[in-house]
């Protein structure tokens, strides 16, 4: 008797060492995905970086030369975005976190939200060129791109303050409160402040999202070619992504270019991935500190 | 004094509350100029002829505006993609959240975020020059650019979503179950299958639900993996042309307001059902069964 249930417990035992190392081969497959792709990225990509492909326009009908315009189309796209998109995800937020009671009304918005956030990058696309680009008559520039990628990513931004606002202990509030302050002001010398850091790590992740998103500029921002940089937002601009695509789908010569595919994929994926970590390991800091 | 300060207490509160429903006016204005811009193209075709017309030969003359093709790739390829997404994002997540010690997921975790951070041409671009060749020569096929292809570059787009999502859902069952669970004597396996999963199972839904509608929506990768082909696929070799890729390759060709122009507005519209419904039945499973206090098998 005693006998069969040991030899049981230990079939228990393998069985659950078995699985469990089932589980550790999931993960690690997603680790590997991601070292793959970028080892690949590295090994192909870093010898096109150097000094003149980070500071020259194409040349020669973009077989030659560097991805200058790019870099600056693409800071101005994300930037921009994020002027659109910070604001009216932390006045968002804030309404959500600490104006708005329970209810109908909320729920309507928080669908709305969650809907926004769902909507295909392709269909921002086409909702920017037919309101920004055709309606409101901007064309294909600087200004239509941002405010479409601003769009998409207000989703976002309304998610990160969120969780910063909630991060606030409620006592911070009480004692504001509490010493005479009215909703507002507590909100604005006591809440915000204290949230302020995760509303920042929350920005930077929106930027570097914006900066690596290709369907929605496409069509409302986003040229094969430029020869200069923009100057004004009504300028129609190249992007890293963009360029990217085009280079790898369309250029004239896509062998002779891929040396030049892979140095802007690795551009790319240095600012988005490098800003990813600085939020990351700015945000677990936090984390702990809050602890 | 007093009454300037409730003044400005209502116009903040007011201003707020503006502010919030801009997310439910985006979202209504995204469905008009969707419509306004794809609704011409039902003069031409009936809705029927459109949805479920096998022939989609926008410029030839006369064109055929039937997206059926296109509908069966975008179905295919997240289907596919997600036969390799759930598993994965769901047995990662269940690693992060109950097996690994607190060290091994402080880098697990960072590196699900960092996967989810890639921007979707570098996957797409990736499959295209790096994948795309090993599988033709693996598995002697006329093109790597395909919908299996396809689906794999799109199953480690859709991973991070399903795989965080979940995590916070296992995260949420309340220690005592599984404190109940071991009490009775069940492993650490069994506490694991039998209590937290049953226990997280909604949030876990959600989160497949809305990995898929990421993987369905998503354009670049479709756009540069797979393949391209409007026929309905046969083989999860042949190369296929999912909604989003029609609508990003040929806009930049079709004359503005031109019936192709309104046909691709009109993919656009069914796209934007897809993921609507998605997401509608996404948050009502959320809404349905939100944890409240402990939870309950």
């Amino acid at each position: 008797m005693s006998k069969s249930v040991s030899s049981m417990q230990s079939r228990r035992n393998f069985l659950q060492k078995i699985v469990f190392n089932v589980f550790r081969l999931a993960a690690l497959i997603n680790g590997l995905a991601l070292f793959i792709i970028i080892y690949f990225m590295i090994a192909n990509g870093w010898k096109a970086i150097n000094w003149t492909f980070l500071t020259q326009p194409p040349m020669d009908s973009m077989t030659k030369g560097g991805i200058l315009p790019c870099i600056v189309g693409t800071l101005c796209l994300s930037i921009g975005a994020m002027l659109i998109a910070l604001p009216i995800g932390v006045a968002s937020a804030i309404y959500l976190n600490e104006y708005a009671r329970p209810g109908p009304l909320i729920r309507v918005i928080r669908i709305g939200i969650n809907n926004l956030a769902g909507i295909p990058s392709i269909v921002f696309g086409l909702f920017g060129l037919a309101f920004f680009v055709v309606w409101l008559e901007m064309g294909v520039s600087i200004i239509a791109g941002a405010l479409t990628l601003g769009a998409m990513t207000v989703p976002v931004m309304i998610g990160s303050t969120e969780e910063a606002l909630r991060a606030v202990p409620d006592t911070y509030r009480e004692a504001s409160l509490g010493l005479g302050a009215t909703k507002w002001q507590t909100i604005y010398r006591v809440v915000l402040p204290t949230a302020l850091p995760g509303i920042l790590t929350g920005t930077i992740l929106g930027i570097s999202r914006a900066a690596g998103e290709t369907a929605p500029i496409m069509f409302t921002a986003a040229v094969f070619f430029t020869p200069s940089l923009p100057v004004s937002i009504f300028d129609e601009v190249m992007a890293l992504p963009y360029h990217i695509y085009v280079l790898a789908t369309a250029g004239t010569e896509i062998e002779a270019t891929r040396h030049l595919q892979y140095g802007t994929a690795l551009v790319l994926i240095f600012l988005v991935l490098g800003m990813n970590l600085i939020a990351i390991i700015y945000r677990s800091r936090l984390r702990k500190r809050m602890q | 004094m007093a009454n300037t300060r409730q003044i400005t207490e209502r116009t903040m509160h007011t201003l707020f509350f503006v502010v919030a429903s801009a997310s439910i006016v985006m979202l209504f204005m995204i469905m008009i100029f969707l419509f306004m811009e794809g609704i011409p193209i039902f003069n031409e075709v009936s809705v029927k002829a459109f949805i479920f017309g096998k022939y989609w030969y926008p410029t030839s003359e006369p064109p055929d505006f039937g997206i059926l093709s296109l509908i069966v790739a975008s179905l295919s390829v997240t289907l596919l993609s997600a036969l390799i997404s759930i598993p994965l994002g769901i047995l990662t997540a269940i690693y992060i959240a109950e097996i690994a010690s607190k060290r091994v997921s402080e880098i697990i975790k960072p590196m699900v975020e960092l996967l989810s951070a890639l921007p979707s041409v570098v996957i797409g671009f990736f499959g295209m020059v790096l994948v795309a060749p090993f599988l033709q020569n693996v598995f002697n096929i006329p093109t790597g650019l395909n919908l299996f292809n396809a689906s794999l570059m799109l199953a480690f787009m859709s991973i991070p979503t399903i795989c965080s999502l979940s995590e916070d859902a296992i995260h949420s069952v309340p220690n005592s179950l599984r404190e109940a669970s071991l009490a009775l004597g069940a492993t650490h396996l069994e506490t694991i299958l039998k209590v937290v999963v049953p226990a997280s199972l909604s949030g876990i839904s959600t989160a497949v639900i809305l990995g898929m509608s990421r993987a369905i929506g998503e354009t670049m990768v479709v756009l540069m993996v797979a393949g391209g082909a409007a026929f309905i696929p046969e083989s999860i070799f042949d190369p296929v042309r999912p909604m989003p890729a029609s609508i990003a390759s040929e806009m930049a060709e079709a004359p503005f307001r031109g019936a192709h122009y309104h046909a691709l507005f009109a993919t656009g519209i069914v796209l934007f059902i897809f993921t609507f419904l998605f997401n509608i039945v996404a948050d009502h499973i959320a809404y349905k069964y939100k944890q409240v206090g402990e939870a309950t098998l």
